[in-house]
């Protein structure tokens, strides 16, 4: 496993040099880690189709329902939420994924004034422990007027994300061989001319991934969620999961109900970005 | 790679001066050199309006709660002083600045290098186990196997479960009466454990699920990084008869470092600052065992009573001044070995 350790491209040259055992050796790791990383999301959907009396109970499903589910849906402010949450999500992807790529571009590409403070800068973002911020937020978003707003979520969700999206793009900027700006360069193009129309394309795989961190980041997010917005209707999809939650009991029926749901657009999401992650294509886009 | 990586930016650099002087000299042929600000800006202008919005965003929502909670820091406000409203009365505040005894009392406190301890074993059990996993898998996912697509959607699965979610999940597996495990092992003949009550398995526990969840992340990141790798470089390798060790140690490894160095480093800032995993599956028991710096400052400001919002604002900033520290130091490490910003 160690020792073979090869192809990235995926040329056919390299194809012929792994033997039967070796392949063996490949699937079985994969698949027991594949196991793994699936059963406890499976058994998550499992326990959602029983009733919640049933929740620990270990065998498969013995009395199938889709009780919870419609008890989610047509019960609670659950399709508000979704609303919510996409409003929230959608925005913060689409700003933090272009801010952060346009940063990491200057990053990378750019030696300019302030270029390591902003670095440090970005760093140091990272470091913040939500539990800390979390009560002067809550104070500057109420002065501001910001509190039960989508907008103050949006902001709040930019700073968790954006950081580490400018720090990622710009990797993966660094990874695309400075020629190619230059080429741009020569051709007439203007500075954003060749980070929109030549790098940006060539980012893709990066993109996506900053794409999906962003959306996940908004998507699952508790914390500020649940602090910044008030009244049921308000919710966001993680801050409306809390509420089947207290501190004495669980409603592990409807708990897991909504879970599946709001897990599965998620999962969709990544359907759609990982063809991007696939691709590659900045390999060998260049020989430098 | 990354010295090539640093030439590349240097050269790009040095490009970028030279055509600023010839857009310049393009504008106004034969004037004279402008001032040393009017030059910074024509140079600059794009790199900074690129990066101003983030550095907008990031200054407003994180300075001001940042200079707030050092304030608080050097303060005694708890719950009983500050400033808060009660029906229709409002009381104001009236904690008063106290200088750096609250930092004293925390550097003093036993509790706090306990804490500090179990933080570093769990950070660095976390991001050994997480990083070297998703390496491994990564590395896996990237050769040609059949159902590939497969397995990296399965791999990456967890990601997709939103954390609390998934540590509610765990929390269901783990129960000691009726959970998955202990039942499983009865099955087996043997006694179950007490996953979250115990302070060793506790321990476990906590590191185990928060792999799980970090793994994923890994894999992604590296997958990406591994796909920017030049495939001529491995072509070029095989040609002088390199094997295959030789072709991970000395392309793939160094072609990852700019995506490796980055994950590895935020990895350990986000796990050492991991507050969901822990706070949902053990809320830092059984004791305070499985309680790091974070969740032990956020019990100060919310749990205890009276809440000691001064003392967890000293907790949050010397947090964040350790992670500076070692920020500090892993970037001295790789600039050691040649890597830069």
């Amino acid at each position: 496993m160690v020792t073979d350790k090869t192809s990235t491209t995926g040329k056919v040259r390299l194809r012929g040099e792994r033997s039967p055992l070796a392949s063996v050796g490949l699937h079985l790791t994969l698949l027991t880690a594949a196991v793994i990383a699936v059963f406890p999301p499976l058994w998550l959907v499992i326990t959602s189709f029983k009733p919640t009396n049933d929740a620990f109970d270990t065998s498969l499903v013995k009395n199938f329902t889709f009780a919870n589910y419609s008890h989610v849906v047509s019960d609670t402010q659950f399709l508000s939420w979704v609303g919510n949450s996409l409003v929230v999500v959608g925005l913060t992807t689409v700003i933090g994924v272009f801010i952060s790529a346009t940063t990491g571009y200057a990053v990378s590409r750019f030696r300019f004034p302030g270029l390591r403070p902003l670095m440090w800068l970005l760093l140091i973002t990272q470091m913040f422990p939500v539990a800390v911020l979390i009560v002067p937020l809550y104070n500057l978003l109420a002065t501001l007027g910001m509190l039960n707003q989508p907008v103050g979520l949006v902001i709040t969700y930019l700073t968790v994300a954006v950081p580490f999206c400018a720090w990622m793009m710009k990797g993966y900027f660094d990874g695309i061989p400075a020629e190619i700006d230059e080429a741009g360069r020569v051709d007439g193009l203007t500075p954003f001319g060749t980070f929109w129309r030549l790098i940006m394309p060539l980012a893709k795989p990066g993109l996506a991934v900053t794409a999906f961190y962003t959306f996940i980041t908004g998507w699952a997010e508790v914390a500020y969620a649940s602090a910044f917005m008030t009244g049921e209707e308000n919710l966001t999809l993680a801050g409306g999961l809390q509420t089947f939650v207290n501190q004495y009991t669980a409603d592990w029926g409807s708990l897991t109900a909504a879970a599946v749901l709001i897990a599965a657009p998620a999962a969709v999401v990544f359907g759609l970005v990982q063809r991007h992650l696939v691709s590659g294509l900045t390999a060998g886009a260049t020989k430098s | 790679m990354a010295v090539e990586t640093s030439q590349s930016v240097t050269k790009a650099a040095g490009a970028e001066r030279a055509r600023g002087r010839g857009h310049r000299t393009a504008k106004n042929p034969g004037s004279p050199a402008p001032g040393r600000l009017r030059r910074a800006l024509s140079t600059h202008w794009y790199a900074w309006s690129m990066v101003a919005p983030v550095v907008a965003v990031i200054g407003v929502i994180i300075g001001y709660p940042l200079a707030r909670g050092v304030y608080l820091s050097l303060t005694d406000a708890n719950e009983a002083n500050v400033e808060r409203t009660i029906g229709v009365n409002h009381i104001p505040a009236t904690y008063k600045f106290v200088g750096l005894d609250n930092y004293t009392a925390v550097l003093t406190d036993e509790v706090f290098w306990n804490r500090l301890g179990w933080t570093l074993v769990w950070t660095v059990a976390c991001v050994a186990l997480s990083v070297s996993l998703g390496l491994a898998l990564a590395v896996m996912l990237n050769r040609n196997i059949k159902g590939r697509t497969l397995y990296r959607m399965a791999l990456v699965l967890p990601w997709a479960v939103p954390p609390f979610v998934s540590v509610f999940t765990w929390k269901l597996l783990y129960n000691e009466r009726n959970g998955l495990f202990n039942q499983l092992l009865a099955g087996g003949g043997i006694d179950g454990i007490s996953w979250l009550n115990d302070p060793t398995w506790a321990k476990v526990a906590v590191i185990a699920v928060n792999v799980w969840l970090g793994v994923p992340f890994m894999i992604l990141s590296m997958l990406g990084g591994l796909q920017s790798i030049p495939g001529e470089l491995y072509e070029a390798a095989e040609m002088d008869g390199a094997s295959a060790w030789q072709r991970f140690r000395h392309i793939t490894l160094p072609g990852l470092r700019p995506v490796s160095a980055t994950v590895t480093l935020l990895s350990c800032i986000w796990t050492f600052n991991m507050f969901p995993v822990i706070y949902l599956l053990t809320r830092g028991g059984p004791g305070d065992s499985t309680e790091i710096l974070v969740t032990y400052a956020y019990r100060l400001s919310f749990i205890v009573s009276p809440r000691d919002y001064a003392a967890s604002a000293a907790w949050g900033v010397v947090i964040l001044l350790l992670l500076s520290l070692f920020a500090v130091v892993y970037r001295r490490a790789l600039k050691k070995q040649g890597d830069m910003w």
